[in-house]
C-alpha cells in the first residue's frame, strides 16, 4: 500500500495572512531558492557543489545578482561566510551538498553559534524518497546540527521555500544573531511550482525586540552616581547590536572606563585613554585589575599562601552584551567579587548563567545605551571619578603589554637551528604584529587562527573601530584565519585584510590559497611560524614540565629545515610567498605584502619559547596572574 | 528539586527533539513527558516532569523560551497547579481475587475497562500519591503490565 501524506491545513496558516505577497512565474525549487536569496539582498555565497546541491549551482549560474565563490573545502566556505558576516554585519551565506559536504560545514556553524554570528547555511539533501534509507551521501543534517544552530529548517514542500528563506534570514539577523540552516531535498529542488514570496515575517514564538524599562535604566543611573570605581565590561553584543556609537557617547558623558571581551574589541577605540583593552586569561593586566582588584600573593615561612589586596577593583561593573565566558572570568565567583554587577543583554538565558549578578536587565544594548545617554544628557552626571582615573593611569603604565628577547630565547633550540651567528636578528612574534600595526596605522581588518598568535594579535593590533579583529573566540576553531580573511576581503574590498596566523592553524585551511588566487581575493597572511603548536607548548611548559605531546610540527629528522615549506606550497597555488628569518628584513617584507594587489603570504620564522603574557591559568583568579 | 514544566509549542516536526535536546545536552533526565494537541490550531502542549537544581532548570526554561517554535513556558514549582496522570494497569486475577480487586477499584474511583478469565485491565486517573498507592495495592495481586501517560498539569485558575 502506498503512503499518501495529506498536508495538514493547520501547518500552513501563514501564507494566507501575507496579503502583500508577490507571486512569481512557475519555476524549479532551486530557482525559487535563488530568487528568495536575491530578495534577501544576498550578493555573495560561498558554495561547494555536489550531487545533492548541483541543481542549486545550476540555478545560481542564472543569477546575475549573486556571486558564487568556490572554496576548496566546505569548512573554508563556512569560515569565509563568517568572515563576511563579521566584517560587514550582513548575514554570511554558505552552501554545501548533503552528507560529507554538510558535515564539513559543522565546525563553521558551531563557530557562528558560539560567537553569535548571523549566518545562513544551505545544504542539499538526498531526495525525500531516499531519506532514512542510508542513501549515498545521506546524513540527518537537521538532527546533527540541533545543538549548534539558532534555528533550522528541513523543507518538505516546495511551497514553503520562499517563507523558509525569509524566516531564516530574519531569525539569523535579529535578536541575538546566530546560524540558521536550510536543508533542501533534491527532489524539491527539481520540482516546479509557482512561488509566493511573502513580504513580511510572522513567527508566533519569536519576538526579538526587547527594551529595558526606564525603571531599570534609572536604577543603573543611580548605581553609577553612587559608585566610585565603575567599569563598563562590553562584548560582542555591542558589535552585533551596532551600539558602539551609543557606548562611546555614554563614555564621553560619564568618564567610565571600558574593558571589552575579545569579541568586543573596537567597541571603544583601544587607543582611547579610557580604554582598558580586553580582559581575561591573556587580557591586559590593567583590565583584570580594574575589574577584580590588584592583589599580592605571598607564601610565608610556614608555606601558607597569603593574598592581600593592594588596590580594590570596580565597585560597579556594567556588563553589556557579554556572557561571562570562563576565559574572561577565571574562577567565576572571584570575578569582580566585591562589586555590584549590572548585566544588560538581549538574551535572558545569559543572566545568572555563569555569574550571579545583582541587576539583570533584558534589553537590546543599543536601546539601553541610547536611553542612558539621553538620561545623562538631561541630568548630567554628578559623580566624579578622578581618583579612579588616576589609579587606571598608574595601572596602565605598570601593566602595559611588553616583550623582550630574553635568555630563554637566546638559549633555545630555535637559535641553534635557525639563527646561528645571527642571534641579534631574531624576530619575536609580537614584533611582527607591532610592525604590521605600525605600517597599516591600525587600519587593517585582522583575522586570526587560534592559539598564541591569536592572543598576540589581540594584544598588539589595537582595534580603533568595531569589526576590525575577526577571531574565533568562543569555539576557538583553528583554521579560521585565512578563509575568514577571504570573506572579510570580499565584504570590504577596499580595506587591507591580513590574517595573522600560526603555522598550525594556517595549515588547517591552506587549500583556500587556491580560492584566493582563482577568485582574485587579495587577502594577506602573516604566518608566525614557530614550528610548534605554541599555545599547547606553553601549557606543557607551565603545567607538564615541558614534556612534548605531539606539539612539534616540524620534521624531527631534519630540524634545521623549516617544515613544511610554505614558500614552495604557495608557489604551487601561484600565490606569492616570502620567508622572513631576520629582523632586518621584516619591515620591507611586510611592506611588500601590503603593497601587493594579490593574495600574499609571509612566512615569518619565530622562536617557540615565547609565552603569551599576562596569563591567568584556567579557573584561577587575578591574584594568580603571571605577568612576567 | 522536582519541576513540572508546561510548554506550548507549534506543532512542527523536530520540536520534540529540539526540546528533549535541551535536557539531554545538560545531562538531565526527563521523568515523564506528555505531548498532545490542544484546542488551538497548530499548537501542542508538552508537560515535562524533571528533577534538577534550580539554576539549571531556570536555564532550561529560558532556553526553551528562545526556541522560535515555543509559544509559552510555565514552570510549576509553587504547587499552584493541578496535575493528573492516567494509568492503565493489567492485573492477574482468578475467581477468588476478582471481587477484591473490583472493590479496591471502586474505592479509588478507578474503572475496569477489560476483563479476561485471568486478568483485568483497570484505568485510573489521579494525582501522584493516589496512583502510587493504587499501584502498591495491585502489586499484591501481581501486575502483568502497566502504561501511564505521565503527568499533565494546568495552573489553577
Amino acid at each position: 500500500m502506498s503512503e499518501t501524506k495529506v498536508k495538514d491545513p493547520r501547518t500552513d496558516n501563514r501564507s494566507s495572512s501575507n496579503d502583500k505577497s508577490e507571486i512569481g512565474p512557475t519555476m524549479s525549487g532551486s530557482d525559487i531558492l535563488v530568487a528568495a536569496l536575491e530578495r534577501e539582498n544576498v550578493d555573495t555565497i560561498f558554495a561547494y557543489p555536489g550531487g545533492a546541491s548541483m541543481e542549486l549551482h545550476q540555478a545560481l549560474t542564472r543569477s546575475d545578482k549573486i556571486r558564487v565563490i568556490l572554496p576548496r573545502h566546505e569548512q573554508g566556505g563556512a569560515f569565509a561566510a563568517e568572515g563576511y558576516a563579521r566584517a560587514s554585519g550582513r548575514p554570511g551565506v554558505c552552501m554545501a551538498t548533503s552528507g560529507p559536504g554538510a558535515t564539513n560545514l559543522v565546525t563553521g556553524i558551531a563557530d557562528a553559534f558560539m560567537d553569535s554570528i548571523p549566518m545562513v547555511a544551505i545544504t542539499g539533501q538526498v531526495p525525500q524518497a531516499m531519506i532514512g534509507k542510508g542513501a549515498f551521501q545521506e546524513t540527518d543534517f537537521f538532527g546533527m546540527t540541533l545543538p549548534i544552530v539558532k534555528h533550522s529548517f528541513l523543507i518538505t514542500d516546495i511551497a514553503d521555500i520562499p517563507r523558509v528563506v525569509k524566516e531564516a534570514f530574519h531569525i539569523a539577523t535579529t535578536g541575538r544573531p546566530g546560524p540558521v540552516i536550510i536543508d533542501l531535498p533534491k527532489n524539491i529542488q527539481q520540482a516546479k511550482a509557482q512561488p509566493v514570496f511573502p513580504k513580511s515575517v510572522h513567527i508566533r514564538g519569536y519576538n526579538p525586540v526587547k527594551h529595558a524599562s526606564d525603571l531599570a535604566l534609572n536604577e543603573i543611573v543611580g548605581l553609577i552616581e553612587k559608585s566610585e570605581r565603575p567599569v563598563l565590561y562590553v562584548g560582542g553584543g555591542i558589535i552585533s547590536g551596532n551600539a558602539h556609537e551609543e557606548l562611546r557617547e555614554l563614555v564621553r558623558l560619564t568618564g567610565i572606563p571600558v574593558t571589552s571581551t575579545i569579541m568586543g574589541c573596537g567597541a571603544l577605540s583601544e587607543t582611547d585613554p579610557l580604554s582598558l583593552r580586553w580582559l581575561g586569561m591573556h587580557g591586559a593586566a590593567f583590565a583584570n585589575w580594574a575589574v577584580s582588584g590588584e592583589f599580592k600573593k605571598e607564601i610565608d615561612s610556614e608555606g601558607q599562601v597569603r593574598v592581600t589586596e593592594i588596590h580594590p577593583g570596580a565597585d560597579l561593573l556594567l556588563a553589556f552584551g557579554v556572557r561571562f565566558d570562563d576565559r574572561v572570568t577565571g574562577k567565576v565567583d572571584k570575578f569582580c567579587e566585591k562589586g555590584t554587577i549590572v548585566h544588560v543583554d538581549i538574551d535572558e538565558s545569559e543572566h545568572n548563567k555563569n555569574r550571579k549578578v545583582q541587576l539583570p536587565v533584558v534589553s537590546d544594548v543599543k536601546y539601553a545605551l541610547g536611553r542612558l545617554v539621553e538620561m545623562f544628557k538631561k541630568r548630567p552626571i554628578q559623580a566624579k571619578f578622578d581618583a579612579w582615573h588616576r589609579r587606571i593611569v598608574d595601572w596602565k603604565e605598570r601593566g602595559a603589554f611588553r616583550y623582550s628577547v630574553n635568555e630563554e630565547v637566546m638559549r633555545s633550540q630555535h637559535m641553534r637551528d635557525h639563527l646561528q651567528g645571527m642571534e641579534d636578528q631574531v624576530i619575536l612574534p609580537q614584533m611582527a604584529i607591532d610592525m604590521l600595526y605600525e605600517l597599516t596605522q591600525g587600519e587593517a581588518i585582522v583575522t586570526t587562527g587560534v592559539g598564541q598568535h591569536q592572543m598576540w594579535a589581540g594584544q598588539y593590533y589595537k582595534s580603533p573601530e568595531p569589526r576590525r579583529l575577526l577571531t574565533s573566540a568562543g569555539l576557538g576553531a583553528m583554521g579560521f584565519g585565512y578563509p575568514a580573511a577571504l570573506g572579510a576581503k570580499v565584504a570590504c574590498p577596499d580595506r587591507q585584510v591580513v590574517d595573522i596566523d600560526g603555522d598550525g592553524s594556517f595549515l588547517m585551511n591552506i587549500q583556500e590559497l587556491a580560492t584566493a588566487h582563482i577568485e582574485k581575493i587579495a587577502a594577506k597572511a602573516i604566518v608566525l611560524n614557530n614550528q610548534h603548536l605554541g599555545m599547547v607548548v606553553q601549557w606543557e611548559d607551565r603545567f607538564y614540565k615541558g614534556n612534548r605531546g605531539n606539539t612539534y610540527l616540524g620534521d624531527p629528522d631534519n630540524m634545521e629545515a623549516i617544515y613544511p615549506d610554505y614558500v614552495a606550497m604557495a608557489k604551487g597555488f601561484n600565490v606569492p610567498c616570502e620567508r622572513v628569518m631576520f629582523r632586518k628584513d621584516l619591515k620591507a617584507a611586510i611592506q611588500r605584502m601590503l603593497d601587493s594587489d594579490q593574495p600574499y603570504v609571509l612566512d615569518v620564522i619565530v622562536p617557540y619559547t615565547e609565552h603569551v603574557l599576562p596569563f591567568i591559568p584556567a579557573a584561577h583568579t587575578v591574584a594568580d596572574m603571571i605577568i612576567s | 528539586m522536582r519541576h513540572t514544566i508546561s510548554v506550548l509549542v507549534e506543532n512542527k516536526f523536530g520540536v520534540l527533539t529540539r526540546i528533549a535536546g535541551l535536557f539531554s545536552g545538560r545531562g538531565f533526565n526527563i521523568d515523564t513527558l506528555n505531548v498532545a494537541p490542544t484546542h488551538e490550531d497548530n499548537a501542542s502542549r508538552m508537560t515535562i516532569v524533571t528533577q534538577g537544581d534550580d539554576a539549571t532548570l531556570i536555564q532550561i526554561v529560558r532556553q526553551l523560551n528562545k526556541l522560535p517554535e515555543v509559544l509559552e513556558v510555565q514552570d510549576f514549582r509553587e504547587h499552584l497547579y493541578v496535575d493528573r496522570e492516567l494509568v492503565m494497569i493489567r492485573v492477574k486475577t482468578d475467581s477468588k481475587s476478582r471481587s477484591e480487586i473490583m472493590q479496591i477499584t471502586d474505592i479509588f474511583r478507578a474503572k475496569i475497562i477489560d476483563v479476561h478469565p485471568e486478568s483485568v485491565t483497570i484505568e485510573i486517573t489521579g494525582a501522584e500519591g493516589k496512583i502510587a498507592k493504587f499501584i502498591d495495592l495491585m502489586e499484591t495481586f501481581g501486575i502483568e503490565t502497566l502504561t501511564r501517560t505521565g503527568t499533565v498539569a494546568l495552573p489553577r485558575a
